[in-house]
């Protein structure tokens, strides 16, 4: 974290009060800032609200939303919803790794993509569905799969 | 022009979006601003209208016109064929999964004719994101009837005389809940509305936030007001980035015509509500998790024994948590009477089921029925039944703590009581449909694989037990089951459910019971033959086919 980044920080936490069931809502909001939540921030967070960094710790690594680790600019979610399950969601997730050469719950080492799967987005009309950061792609099969990702836009550095 | 004013709603849920219909909707406007039509022609953006799977959705009333998977193009022709009363656009016109012939009007299309559209009474016909549709559909009446005419007595008095049930799930009656947390110590309380919808297969709970989002703050400030509470929060799941803005519009428009905020309608009642966005776990749909989410700990369900959340909830304080559903039935029953609300449903089970009718049936969205309504007619009639010929197997109901009913229960009217006496449960309201080709054995391993990625961690049964079942049915999907593995998930899903800690717990086993009671001969199709019968599990097919 640079000099900005901390001040970028410091100005979030300015409008909160310091109390702990603020906890969530900020790691919530430095993430969609920072993408993640970078190891300063946890202590810049655990010093705010006064409570242990192992605290702020324990508590993002419980939830699945909060991330240790930086995202790929592409934030690929392929629903594993009951409905998506049993319209070939597996397929669909399998095709994917193929296409952008990484597996479920990884990010390609030049930041490009990051590949996770998600209980429901809520779109079980149109299962078997996925969502590349906001966008939510319904009725998927295997063949649109591929034509989401090309195989040109593969994370080459990922394969060194 | 045409002499007659026409509305054109243009649904903007989180499905029709996905095809796009933002798109149509500025086509929309530039087709209207260029022919000189906004006169007699109204576009307005609404939530869900249901029938998510034909999206993107576009009505045209006062007729009715139903236009389903629309693309920009179409617009043109749509504005064309109002213009000249001509008849609608034949080719977007929904048709019959049967007959094949074209139903221009959405109350004649069965999907739409056999519902009851209650708490989803405004869902797709009003404007979620101006609350002037929703004060002219009679919109915070109710609330001025609850603040200026009623007593907290005879609000929940009505509330408990309606016979209203939760509608998170468990089925818990609403009237006594609300009774507890008033009559509880102390003069700090907090109402919460549970929106942290995390079933896989159910987003009922999204569509009406999505689509009607002051019928849930009405319900939620009737509610603070008969408990005494001053602060409120929406707990909503954070997969949902459309209901939490709309949510917040909600609150700011209410705000501002001061139906939140101190001194509501001047009765002297100050109220204010929250929006907490949860960060994907789906124990903490849980009452106590939930609490301790939003006072930024793990979400971890309290121990036993426990007082309940009605005396002890948010910082030890009573706290009255109901979901998303059962509040918005609230302005109704305040509005209409707790007579009216009960001339709906059957005898103990009050009102009307919504379920997020998908899988493999013909007709897939969010529905709304009276409760008592038979399986069958949910699926062959709303639902159009199985696509493609197939037939039906099963239907799942409740998600991972629910259950899947075979043939042989259709017939069986669908509450609260009678899910339960089945072995699944009404849950937040999921329905998946599932044809031959649908294995079971595959269905109870992924609920199983759900359940152990989402168990808190805390207590053992649930920890350890539900990545026990998961393995040995690993092992039956892989072709490596043993004869007596049926007898050994039968005795830990005993275990599990008796001596876990919560709800997540106790009825993870589910899944796996309904379908061992239900379709046993799957099982041992997989143990005895190495045989998937529906031609799912990878490992058996691929072996059954190098033979």
């Amino acid at each position: 974290m640079d000099e900005l980044e901390e001040e970028q920080l410091r100005d979030i936490l300015s409008y909160y009060k310091g109390k702990k069931g603020e906890l969530i809502p900020i790691m919530l909001e430095v993430q969609a800032n920072f993408g993640y939540l970078p190891g300063e921030a946890i202590q810049l967070i655990a010093d705010f609200l006064n409570i242990a960094e192992g605290q702020v710790y324990s508590v993002a690594s419980f939830y699945a939303k909060l991330r240790l680790l930086p995202l790929g600019r592409q934030q690929v979610t392929v629903c594993r919803g009951t409905a998506c399950h049993i319209r070939g969601a597996p397929q669909i997730l399998k095709e994917i790794e193929k296409a952008i050469g990484i597996n479920e719950g990884d990010t390609s080492c030049d930041l490009e993509y990051t590949l996770e799967t998600v209980a429901c987005i809520g779109c079980c009309a149109l299962a078997p569905c996925l969502r590349v950061n906001t966008n939510v792609h319904g009725e998927m099969t295997p063949e649109k799969a591929r034509q989401l990702f090309p195989a040109s836009s593969k994370g080459e550095q990922d394969a060194q | 022009m045409p002499n007659k004013q026409f509305t054109i709603l243009v649904c903007q849920g989180t499905g029709c979006i996905s095809g796009e219909s933002q798109q149509i909707h500025s086509s929309l406007e530039k087709e209207i601003s260029g022919r000189a039509l906004s006169e007699g022609i109204q576009i307005k953006r609404t939530g869900c209208h249901g029938f998510c799977q034909r999206g993107p959705l576009v009505v045209v009333e006062p007729e009715g016109i139903f236009y389903s998977k629309v693309q920009p193009d179409d617009i043109p022709d749509i504005i064309q064929s109002l213009l000249l009363h001509g008849k609608p656009v034949e080719r977007l016109l929904y048709r019959d999964p049967h007959s094949g012939e074209p139903v221009p009007y959405y109350r004649n299309i069965l999907f739409y004719l056999r519902q009851q559209r209650l708490v989803l009474r405004n869902c797709g016909n009003i404007d979620p994101e101006n609350i002037e549709d929703y004060l002219a559909t009679g919109g915070y009446q109710a609330l001025g009837k609850a603040l200026l005419k009623m007593t907290s007595g005879q609000i929940i008095n009505e509330v408990s005389r309606s016979g209203l049930r939760g509608l998170g799930g468990a089925g818990f009656p609403t009237g006594q809940k609300w009774e507890a947390c008033y009559k509880a110590e102390g003069s700090e309380k907090y109402v919460i509305c549970n929106a942290d919808e995390g079933d896989p297969g159910a987003f009922q709970d999204r569509s009406v936030m999505e689509g009607d989002p002051h019928s849930v703050l009405e319900g939620m400030i009737i509610a603070a007001f008969a408990v005494g509470a001053r602060r409120g929060f929406i707990y909503v799941r954070a997969e949902y980035p459309l209901a939490v803005k709309r949510l917040g519009i909600a609150i700011a428009q209410a705000e501002e015509k001061g139906f939140l905020g101190s001194n509501i309608l001047n009765s002297g009642f100050d109220f204010d509500v929250g929006i907490f966005q949860g960060a994907g776990a789906f124990v903490c749909g849980e009452s106590t998790a939930l609490v301790q989410s939003i006072e930024g700990n793990r979400g971890f369900p309290k121990p036993l024994p426990r007082p309940r959340t009605t005396e002890v909830g948010l910082w030890d304080k009573p706290t009255l948590l109901n979901n998303v559903k059962t509040f918005a039935n609230i302005p109704l029953i305040i509005a209409r009477g707790s007579d009216w609300f009960a001339s709906h449903g059957t005898e103990k089970n009050k009102g009307t089921a919504i379920f997020s009718l998908t899988g493999k049936v013909a007709n897939c969205g969010l529905i709304e029925v009276p409760m008592g309504t038979k399986l069958r007619e949910i699926i062959y009639d709303i639902g159009g039944g199985i696509p493609e010929g197939k037939d039906f197997k099963a239907v799942q109901t409740g998600g991972p703590s629910g259950g899947c009913l075979p043939a042989s229960l259709l017939d069986m009217p669908v509450d609260f009581d009678s899910l339960t006496a089945a072995g699944s449960m009404m849950g937040s309201g999921g329905m998946v449909v599932m044809d031959e080709n649908t294995c079971m054995v595959d269905v109870a391993r992924y609920f199983l694989d759900f359940t152990q990625r989402e168990s808190c961690g805390q207590c053992i049964p649930c920890r350890v037990g539900t990545k026990q079942m998961f393995d040995v049915l690993d092992d039956i999907a892989k072709g490596q089951g043993k004869p007596e593995d049926i007898e050994l998930l039968l005795e830990l899903a005993e275990s599990v459910a008796s001596t876990s800690l919560c709800a997540l717990g106790q009825t993870a086993p589910n899944p796996v019971l309904t379908t061992i009671r239900y379709f046993r001969h799957e099982y041992e199709a997989h143990i005895n033959e190495k045989r998937c019968p529906a031609g799912v599990c990878q490992a058996l097919v691929s072996e059954a086919g190098a033979h």
